[in-house]
């Protein structure tokens, strides 16, 4: 069974940058690549009444946002015929392992978020929790 | 946008600068006074004998509420006793499919709903139920608490499965939608559509009263006690709560909504927390306290009306708190995307529980426990808010001030969930056209100053009253409707049980 890697990314320089260190390796060990970009949800957050009736409606637009605005630039700026992309909600860190996992996937790459705000030092960042979780190695690209 | 909110802005100065007058209380009083006096009497009117059986008025308006609740309880067979289990299962999300991350949680939904009635019916109501109504009271609440469960479980599924879909996405929903639809399948049409909009007149009425004008007058009080200046000058108050209303309701939401997401869910897990941790320091008086409660539901010392004037108490407040029955949950629930209506049912039955056996509860507990209430007449006699007040001082001196930032947190977000309630009724009467709404959207703002600034009497009355109208209206077809809900429960549990709905838990 040929290699699959996994790179998490949101659109930003970092993450191109990212995208395409783990396209390099992948392409190297002639693995396929998933691209994933996970949009922030949580099912315990709070929704007035009129967030409850458009979520549905707002959901489509989101996940055709993320494939338009995000996930195709980054797959036209990888040019690479071996790069799928994939979109999903949730807790970002959780859901790229769990995605992992359920692909079979044998590495993760993300990039290191520029900020280290006050939230990032309390929870964890991005990085700092998919290490923690992975059930595969995980590469932090700076 | 910003235009918009300078011409807002001038007309809230307007409003309060003419609410400094007291001639605008007049002129209200003397517009509705003519009509709405009966209709006030008529709805609260007491039960035909009532007075010289038991010895006080019973409101024929709550025992409505009671019969529905016992009817709907023993024609589904307990479904609250029966279905709890399922209903936890849903809400912590055992059912709901990954594949739908995104979408409206089950827990997300009941949170919603619960906004719109945890709120001054907790704090203060139960105040009210237990001062006049003795510890007795609660017993009484509990029991409504526990059969209203049924009546809110019949309405949210009606209220998904006759909801309207628009091509654009949103969704309109609500007992306007079941009651013309449904009973138009069932050849009363005309009934139908009649009784919807009835209660959609009573629902805006509802909304800008229950829903609006008194939690701002409320909330006004509240911190006029703990802030001198806004004690003064109410109306500048009304104007902040009525911009930050404005901010949600016509802005888009975001920014305030945000924060008052997180502050409500944590100022209730602080009421709730606080109201057990006395408890617990009086986990002695506890045995005591349900003692006092189970005798004075029973035998009512130092109440007028004895265990009836307990039992009233008890099912008025409880229908005040939880809205089981009044049709407002059903709007708010309609709005889910769900696999199958009575999912929604089964997540709304969980409200009355949450909303009156426990938080409501709680409240009444602590003013027990704390040995604060002194029967009406005699010297020390609080009520409301200033009850639930007092027994929560006794233990933590310094957490008034709490209790009332809580109040006026509760009270904004009840005001959020039912302008949204209002919002369902007038597209349902005047169509869903974006100016229409912003129409009454800016009379929703407005009246919040108006409802901060004057004493409003009447008008209060008025809009307690349109509340339970929307009850009159919305029972009566839910009677009409409900074997199309048990049709409904039947299909959900037949392919529950064939695996249709799996577990992902």
């Amino acid at each position: 069974m040929s290699k699959s890697y996994v790179v998490g990314i949101d659109g930003s320089e970092g993450s191109i940058r990212t995208a395409q260190y783990a396209l390099a390796q992948a392409d190297k060990a002639g693995a396929s690549l998933k691209v994933i970009h996970v949009l922030e949800w949580s099912p315990y957050s709070f929704l007035t009444p009129e967030e409850l009736e458009e979520r549905h409606k707002r959901r489509q637009e989101e996940l055709e946002r993320a494939k338009t605005a995000v996930i195709g630039p980054m797959l036209e700026k990888l040019g690479s015929d071996s790069a799928e992309g994939e979109v999903r909600y949730g807790q970002i860190a959780e859901v790229i392992s769990n995605y992992c996992d359920e692909i079979g996937a044998d590495q993760a790459f993300v990039g290191r978020h520029g900020g280290g705000g006050l939230t990032s030092r309390l929870f964890g960042s991005v990085p700092g929790i998919l290490v923690q979780i992975s059930n595969i190695p995980v590469t932090v690209v700076p | 946008m910003r235009k918009l909110s300078k011409i807002f802005i001038s007309i809230l100065t307007l409003v309060a600068s003419f609410s400094a007058f007291a001639s605008i209380e007049e002129t209200l009083t003397s517009f509705v006074e003519p009509w709405a006096g009966p209709f006030v009497s008529f709805i609260f009117a007491p039960l035909y004998g009532s007075e010289a059986i038991f010895g006080t008025g019973f409101p024929w308006i709550v025992m409505w509420l009671v019969i529905a609740a016992t009817i709907f309880t023993f024609y589904f067979g307990f479904i609250q006793f029966r279905g709890f289990k399922h209903s936890i299962e849903l809400v912590r999300g055992d059912y709901f499919d990954p594949k739908d991350a995104g979408q409206v949680t089950p827990f997300q939904a009941l949170c919603t709903a619960l906004s719109g009635t945890v709120g001054l019916g907790n704090i203060a109501g139960v105040g009210v139920a237990v001062a006049i109504g003795g510890p007795g009271a609660t017993f009484w609440m509990i029991l409504a608490g526990l059969m209203g469960m049924a009546s809110k479980f019949t309405e949210c599924i009606l209220g998904v499965h006759y909801r309207n879909e628009y091509a654009d996405g949103h969704v309109s929903g609500g007992p306007m939608y079941y009651l013309s639809k449904g009973l138009a399948e069932r050849g009363m049409g005309g009934l139908g559509r009649a009784l919807a909009v009835l209660f959609a007149i009573a629902c805006i009425g509802g909304s800008l009263g229950g829903g609006n004008a008194f939690q701002a007058n409320q909330s006004a009080q509240q911190i006029g006690s703990l802030i001198p200046f806004f004690g003064e000058n109410p109306a500048i108050f009304g104007m902040i709560m009525a911009v930050l209303v404005f901010i949600v309701i016509v802005g888009g939401i975001k920014s305030i909504a945000k924060v008052t997401d997180k502050i409500v869910p944590f100022m209730a897990v602080v009421y709730i927390t606080s109201a057990l941790i006395i408890i617990l320091m009086n986990i002695g008086s506890v045995g005591a306290a349900f003692g006092a409660i189970f005798e004075g539901a029973f035998t009512g010392p130092g109440v007028v009306g004895g265990a009836i004037g307990a039992l009233i108490q008890g099912f008025k407040r409880a229908a005040f708190s939880n809205e089981a029955g009044v049709g407002s949950a059903a709007i708010a629930h309609s709005a889910v995307q769900t696999k199958h209506p009575a999912t929604e049912g089964y997540v709304a039955l969980l409200e009355p529980f949450i909303d009156t056996v426990v938080i409501c509860t709680m409240t009444s507990l602590v003013i027990t426990i704390t040995g604060s209430w002194v029967p009406v007449g005699e010297e020390g006699h609080l009520a409301g808010i200033a009850l639930t007040s007092k027994a929560f001082e006794s233990q933590w001196s310094g957490f008034g001030p709490v209790l009332a930032v809580a109040a006026v947190l509760f009270a904004f977000s009840t005001m959020i969930a039912w302008s949204y309630y209002g919002i369902k009724a007038w597209t349902y009467l005047f169509g869903e056209n974006a100016v229409g709404q912003l129409i009454f959207k800016l009379i929703f703002c407005a009246v919040v100053v108006i409802g901060a600034s004057i004493p409003l009497g009447i008008v209060i009355d008025l809009s307690d009253a349109m509340i339970f109208a929307m009850a009159v209206f919305n029972i009566a077809g839910v009677y009409l409707l409900m074997p199309k809900v048990k049709e409904l429960l039947h299909d959900y549990q037949g392919r529950l049980a064939a695996g249709e709905f799996p577990k992902v838990k």
